[in-house]
């Protein structure tokens, strides 16, 4: 048994509502013209949750989907293995409606296509680690040879050798998230939902565990649908970017999007205190390669950062470098005032 | 202004009536259907006689082994071993090894008997809030409705013996089965469940998986009073014929035989003080790996 056993499947999820309240389908339509989250809740005493939500997931990448507390993002994660069912819309995964599944479908589709990870880890207490990371594999009725085997592994990579005997209770949050990710990983389903998995956890705890997910996702490629409420891990992590507010979706793209272009005052806000050498790309922010008459002799990767080319530029007394994609083709070249006005955020940023 | 003084009550001929007719058609149920009820309840006797045969015709040294054995395995700890074997000796030196063997057999069989009724009856109660809203006042009944005033249908019906008996500890007892089986389920944290649901956990591997093993200490609090309770019955049970030390103490009673009375008393507080020490110890020994967490 390979690690990447099942090919990625991708996620859509098309014109989302939900709404709180005791007769939450009489006011979708009010919703969909316009009516406010304070006017419903003030008025009809319903809550808005989700308002047209509209995000298409590629196959094998991570969607992070960032907003600050009662944005409606745990909500609109929930939906994705329909733990809630909303009122109005579609999810389509591998083809299938996720939202028009019977029950027998829904627990076949969150037994073999969904693991999740929860914020507060969500396991059993009475259960040691290998019990734990097995539940899921014991649920579909694998043999428990073989589950055992298969949690044996993931317990080795993501580190907890040694501690498959131990109780949840005995471990620190970091381990128990370690153990919460293993039994998520063991599951083999393609899709992988992270509901605030890093928050409980110590900053840099949580940063050497963004790693682990990175590394892990290079062997797995897996589908991850990430929430959180910290923008640089957002901006770590995320292949694109959901930002939620008020339950809606105010801008997604990719991390350079965000912060180089932020769709209103709201997100300028929020991307304003970001480490903007570590997120942009020299990539993004460098002149294309028209005709320049001369190229500086050292380059620099285009995935590298502009804190890494400004580093560079600064330690050698360069004006500019040259900017090579993947295959060793120059594809620009990256100026010293460019990057520091792209790291300041000031005029000159953008193409 | 005689009609503010004296409350204005139904007519005492209509009372009379109501009576009559409600005793009469009782009488007239147990005439008709009292053998097919007793022949029901028959199994009951059967598995008590059987019990309490066991118990009697065991050796006394085995049944100590046993009970240390149970302690042991229960509480690891030697001091609770050996309160329970001089709890024994003594009951044993002072003559009262029969009499407490009998109850014994009579408080486990109820006990036996109110788990088996008490823990479906539980988990269909956590799992809808209508059967608790029917259940809640029913439980209220048991536990407040005096004994003697259930005792005299069961009696009328079954006679005088060891299943009526059986019959109104069980009614006494379990309530605190049913109450804490509910409470422990509704006390398992939601985001474990919402865990097990993701997973795909149908609702019969969400309940052996997560809920019943979480609320496992509760029930074995439930479990523990269950007994306690059956215990405490033992005196009024044995007014409709069921053996035991309640006999003596009835016999006491009524010849006002101070001696007889208290060691009978205290026989019972004994066995009651051992088997709460077992379950406990052992509810405590499930808890260890529940709840606490780091944070």
């Amino acid at each position: 048994m390979g690690p990447d056993m099942t090919d990625p499947i991708g996620i859509e999820i098309r014109n989302l509502y939900k709404i709180f309240g005791a007769t939450p389908e009489v006011y979708v339509d009010a919703v969909r013209d316009g009516m406010t989250k304070a006017e419903l809740q003030c008025e009809h005493r319903h809550i808005l949750g989700l308002r047209d939500i509209n995000i298409s997931i590629a196959p094998g990448s991570i969607q992070v989907i960032m907003g600050l507390s009662g944005s409606g993002k745990s909500t609109l994660i929930r939906h994705i293995n329909r733990l809630i069912d909303p009122t109005a819309g579609e999810i389509i995964i591998d083809g299938r409606n996720v939202i028009a599944m019977s029950k027998d479908e829904l627990r076949d589709f969150r037994r073999h296509k969904t693991a999740m990870v929860f914020q507060k880890f969500g396991l059993l207490p009475h259960r040691t680690v290998l019990d734990n990371v097995v539940y899921g594999l014991e649920v579909q009725g694998v043999a428990e040879t073989t589950r055992k085997q298969t949690a044996m592994r993931w317990i080795e990579r993501v580190g907890l050798k040694s501690f498959e005997k131990s109780y949840p209770s005995q471990l620190s949050g970091g381990m128990q998230q370690r153990v919460g990710l293993a039994r998520a990983l063991a599951n083999d389903a393609p899709i992988l939902l992270m509901d605030e998995a890093y928050s409980a956890l110590d900053p840099l705890i949580r940063y050497d565990m963004q790693t682990v997910l990175l590394d892990l996702q290079q062997e797995v490629r897996k589908t991850i649908v990430f929430i959180t409420h910290d923008l640089d891990e957002a901006l770590r992590i995320g292949d694109r970017i959901a930002l939620l507010r008020d339950g809606s979706v105010i801008q997604q793209g990719t991390a350079q999007d965000i912060v180089m272009r932020p769709a209103d005052e709201y997100v300028a806000n929020f991307v304003q205190h970001v480490d903007r050498g570590k997120v942009l790309k020299v990539g993004v922010v460098m002149l294309p390669q028209f005709d320049f008459a001369t190229l500086p002799d050292v380059s620099i990767d285009a995935q590298a950062s502009i804190a890494e080319a400004l580093q560079q530029m600064a330690g050698s007394h360069l004006q500019a470098l040259r900017v090579e994609n993947s295959d060793g083709q120059t594809i620009g070249i990256i100026p010293f005032q460019t990057a520091i006005s792209a790291y300041t955020g000031h005029a000159g940023t953008g193409r | 202004m005689d009609w503010l003084i004296s409350f204005p009550q139904l007519k005492n001929a209509w009372l009379r009536d109501l009576q009559r007719v409600i005793d009469e058609w009782f009488r007239g149920f147990t005439r008709s259907y009292g053998d097919i009820i007793e022949g029901f309840f028959s199994p009951l006797q059967t598995l008590m006689i059987w019990f309490e045969r066991l118990l009697l015709g065991m050796p006394w040294p085995i049944i100590l082994l046993i009970f240390a054995g149970l302690a042991w395995g229960a509480s690891r700890k030697i001091s609770v071993v050996i309160g329970a074997v001089a709890t024994l000796v003594l009951i044993g030196l002072f003559g009262m090894w029969n009499d407490t063997m009998k109850t014994i057999s009579m408080v486990l069989t109820a006990t036996f008997l109110s788990i088996a009724i008490g823990l479906p009856v539980g988990i269909l109660m956590a799992r809808s809030e209508r059967v608790q809203k029917v259940i809640s006042p029913i439980l209220d009944i048991m536990q407040t409705m005096p004994s003697f005033v259930y005792l005299i249908p069961v009696v009328m019906l079954l006679g005088i013996g060891r299943v009526p008996g059986l019959i109104a500890v069980v009614i006494y007892a379990l309530p605190p089965m049913i109450r804490l089986t509910n409470l422990g389920i509704r006390q398992v944290d939601p985001e474990v469940l919402e865990a097990t649901d993701a997973f795909g956990s149908s609702s019969w591997q969400k309940l052996t998986k997560a809920q019943l093993p979480l609320a496992l200490p509760t029930i074995m609090a439930g479990i523990n009073q269950t007994i306690m309770m059956a215990l405490a019955m033992v005196v009024i049970a044995s007014m409709i014929g069921v053996q035991g030390l309640g006999q003596p103490v009835l016999r006491a009673i009524n010849n006002q035989y101070f001696t007889m009375g208290l060691l009978n008393g205290f026989a019972i507080v004994g066995i009651a003080i051992l088997f709460d020490r077992i379950s406990q110890a052992w509810g405590k020994r499930l808890q260890k790996h529940h709840g606490a967490r780091h944070d």
